[in-house]
């Protein structure tokens, strides 16, 4: 799995390449926790497009994160989810919480 | 009824082999003619089968993890299998959203059980967890 996280109009945006699954959960977790502390923002904008995989150790964390930045008055976005990701993303029911975006620039316009 | 193909394989109970495991379980299915979603759903309810061996029938110390895979006329079976610390409550564990860890969704089973047809899992307290996982082949229709 490759992670890039940078700033873009106040908003964390996180570009994932790989598959999300248990064996990198746990950097997933971090690396989204600590730029979240460092920047201090509450808007995450999480990128799927080069996601290929995801189960629900991978759900864990994006509901996880989603409970930690919902609490603090913040929201978490989803863009350019892939057909193969985002029926596993329906039947775990994070779309009734979380809105997905077809592009990065169409969720940031809707913050 | 006759096995027409079988692969077995023995895993060290390691979150990297997670995704060999599944990838192994694609690749079985794909001598058939199962939609890229199906395999999809397949990959996924191997990876959760063989992530709650990892997790919580090891707890991530070693041992061993074995995947069977036996093709039959009509369906695929997949049968996970661990020598770990076992399932207290296995009716308990099927539900929605029961974990142990709140950063966990609960969802194992619930994927498991959504994406194959069939789905059994015996296990036994500091013995270990079986499941046992069937997708049903449908011919599909002359184009």
């Amino acid at each position: 799995m490759k992670i890039v996280t940078f700033l873009k109009r106040g908003v964390l945006i996180v570009r994932i390449e790989g598959e999300l699954d248990m064996h990198v959960a746990d950097k997933f977790r971090e690396t989204i926790d600590n730029a979240l502390e460092t920047s201090g923002v509450k808007y995450i904008l999480l990128n799927l497009e080069a996601v290929k995989f995801i189960d629900s150790s991978g759900l864990g964390v994006i509901l996880g994160r989603y409970k930690k930045i919902n609490a603090a008055g913040g929201k978490v976005l989803v863009a350019r989810i892939q057909p193969q990701v985002m029926q596993i993303f329906e039947l775990s029911g994070l779309l009734k919480i979380i809105t997905c975006y077809n592009s990065e620039a169409e969720a940031l316009e809707c913050l | 009824m006759a096995i027409k193909n079988q692969i077995k394989i023995h895993v060290q109970s390691l979150s990297e082999n997670v995704a060999i495991a599944r990838v192994t379980a694609a690749a079985f299915a794909a001598q058939l003619d199962f939609t890229l979603n199906e395999i999809e759903e397949i990959k996924v309810a191997v990876s959760e089968a063989v992530s709650n061996a990892v997790i919580h029938g090891y707890v991530e110390q070693p041992g061993e993890i074995e995947l069977i895979m036996n093709l039959y006329t009509d369906k695929l079976e997949y049968i996970i299998a661990d020598k770990g610390k076992g399932i207290v409550n296995v009716a308990l564990a099927r539900e929605p959203s029961y974990s142990s860890d709140p950063e966990r969704m609960g969802l194992g089973f619930v994927f498991m059980e959504s994406f194959m047809d069939e789905l059994h899992v015996s296990s036994e307290v500091n013995k270990g967890t079986t499941v046992w996982m069937v997708k049903k082949i449908v011919p599909t229709a002359a184009h």
